[in-house]
């Protein structure tokens, strides 16, 4: 998955961008994100419901995967059913 | 991947808060978003291959700057202050242009480069107006947001090359979205061709915390509005800093409590200066930031703790920090290397190296970066034991005395510890003997103890070593410097 490629979650309003890209399938709510909306529909299923954080960045425990939440939904991300983290951000002060 | 996605998060986000005063004229999120928009469609209906800036702060700038990376266009902020013959020769560099801002001296300058001239005025308004029913569409072009010319203290300037993934790098690396409070409002006064200009729009967008925009730098204008926007953070270059002391020791009226963070970067902080700062300022938290141009802004930086820890430490390691840059960014990688590329080891002085997704390196004539993709700063400095910065000036001002190279701060540092010298620049002069010997401009203090050669002679030697013994010392008024504070070493070259 190339580097700002954006997907959108079939099963509510998240949208990512991709900051690192990997293998596997990008997955929202427990259902494949695509660049276009999906047409699938439905809820989120259960154990993906936690939702996602507008500006939040998500990865995978490898740390191979970076996505970056620009839309926020009911859903929560995942790749091959694995369920993705945010990552901490650094506290640095402001520096500009 | 497009910086246009930082301003649409926070439009999207929340559009009807204010995220940039010039002015005194508001802009919300969602209408800086409309504008940009706007300013795509005319920017892509226009045809032109760079959108340019010839102009002060104003809202013009997020707007040409989000609007031509929409269009996927790269945007070049112009140094309005060049002469005539430096900058028709940029314009003609950048032809044909969509120039914005001083529209005469562009037709004047390059009457012949196709260029289509709005000013600041006009531009808004044909972005505002298009605004409507304009796409939403992110347009790649060659990937390049940014092209600022270097200032060119040395050489020609070169055109350094900004990619959207190098500034996006910096900010998602750096910036946590929307983590200004809604009273947060930074105050912007550097000039909008500086890199530190744009970092200052991108930040601040991406953080929310809004902008207040100073078109031209003045110290009076400065502090009133802190105190009229309730200005929270700042960013100043060393002169600019002195400055305002200078008029706060002379009584201007400064209602200064709001302001909880100042960074300051760009140029060399004389010691005294912070230490003033620290005292008069004694409830904000400052920051010395440390980047280029090349590398998308800040790749260093000295945080608040470490100021205050330093400023108070008994322990001579840690008050020196104070005239350090800080430790690399957690996202960057830096080296200290010698000239044949090898890694040096903390205490020893080389060259910086730098690398990260924010790190470009990259000038449209050719790429700087090595194989591994390390970019050669010429920055000349050396890191302590806990990995604490240290610069000691541009690699190309080292002066090759009969193979020796020595480096001008080291002499510099010792001759202002003359109470009579009020500023020093050594510099590399002709020599028959040496091929290269030391020469040195100082600006003495009037009165009866101002210091003849030999007692100047007799410091260096004994502080450092006869190879750095001056062989040529000339008095100026002043040095010259640029608008940013940036000591044009090539000028000082010139006297002797």
């Amino acid at each position: 998955m190339k580097p700002g490629t954006r997907l959108k979650s079939a099963v509510c309003d998240t949208e990512v961008m991709v900051i690192r890209g990997g293998d596997g399938a990008i997955e929202c709510g427990g259902a494949p994100m695509a660049e276009d909306k999906p047409a699938a529909g439905g809820e989120p299923a259960a154990e993906f419901a936690g939702g996602t954080l507008m500006g939040k960045r998500y990865v995978d425990e490898a740390g191979t995967i970076e996505l970056l939440c620009v839309k926020p939904g009911k859903g929560s991300l995942s790749v091959d059913g694995a369920a993705l983290r945010t990552k901490d951000a650094k506290t640095l002060p402001s520096s500009d | 991947m497009n910086i246009a996605l930082l301003l649409q998060m926070a439009a999207d986000t929340d559009p009807g808060r204010i995220a940039l005063v010039c002015d005194g004229r508001r802009w919300s999120y969602g209408a800086l978003q409309a504008a940009a928009r706007g300013a795509a469609a005319n920017i892509v209906a226009g045809g032109c291959a760079h959108v340019a800036l010839l102009d002060e702060s104003s809202e013009a700038a997020p707007i040409a700057l989000f609007g031509a990376a929409l269009a996927g266009v790269p945007y070049v902020p112009l140094n309005y202050r060049l002469a005539d013959t430096d900058l028709a020769a940029l314009l003609q560099r950048i032809a044909p242009a969509c120039v914005i801002g001083d529209i005469d001296r562009v037709q004047r300058l390059d009457p012949e480069g196709g260029h289509t001239c709005l000013g600041r005025d006009a531009f808004v308004a044909a972005a505002e107006a298009a605004a409507d029913g304009a796409s939403d569409e992110e347009r790649e072009g060659e990937g390049i947001a940014a092209q600022i010319f270097t200032s060119g203290t040395t050489a020609a300037p070169k055109a350094a090359l900004l990619r959207h993934s190098n500034l996006l790098g910096y900010i998602l690396g750096t910036v946590e979205f929307c983590s200004a409070a809604e009273d947060d409002a930074q105050l912007v006064c550097v000039p909008p061709y500086h890199i530190a200009g744009i970092s200052a729009l991108l930040s601040s967008i991406y953080a929310m915390r809004r902008l207040v925009l100073l078109p031209a730098f003045d110290p009076d204008d400065w502090l009133e509005l802190v105190a009229t926007e309730k200005v929270t953070n700042a960013f100043l270059v060393p002169t600019m800093l002195a400055r305002i002391i200078e008029r706060i020791d002379a009584g201007a009226p400064a209602a200064l409590d709001s302001l909880q963070a100042i960074a300051y970067g760009g140029g060399r902080m004389p010691l005294e200066l912070i230490r003033r700062a620290l005292d008069l300022f004694p409830t904000a938290s400052f920051t010395n930031a440390y980047g280029l141009t090349e590398t998308s802004s800040t790749i260093a930086l000295l945080g608040p703790e470490e100021h205050r820890l330093a400023q108070t430490s008994d322990d001579p390691a840690v008050r020196a920090r104070l005239g350090s840059v800080g430790r690399p960014l957690p996202t960057v990688e830096l080296e200290i290397r010698d000239e044949e590329g090898r890694p040096l080891s903390a205490g020893e002085r080389g060259e910086i190296y730098v690398r990260g997704e924010q790190v470009s390196g990259e000038y449209r004539e050719r790429s700087a970066l090595d194989a591994e993709g390390w970019f050669p700063t010429r920055d000349a400095g050396w890191l302590d034991e806990e990995g604490y910065l240290f610069l000691t000036g541009r690699a190309d001002d080292v002066i090759v005395r009969g193979g020796e190279n020595i480096s001008p701060g080291e002499i510099e540092d010792v001759l202002m510890t003359h109470p009579a010298i009020v500023d020093a620049a050594a510099v590399g002069v002709p020599s028959v003997e040496w091929g290269e010997a030391v020469g040195v401009a100082v600006v003495v203090k009037p009165g009866p103890e101002t210091p003849g050669d030999e007692e100047l002679r007799a410091l260096v030697k004994d502080r450092l070593r006869s190879s750095r013994v001056p062989e040529r010392i000339v008095r100026l008024q002043a040095l010259p410097y640029n608008e940013m504070g940036k000591l044009l070493r090539r000028k000082v070259r010139e006297v002797f």
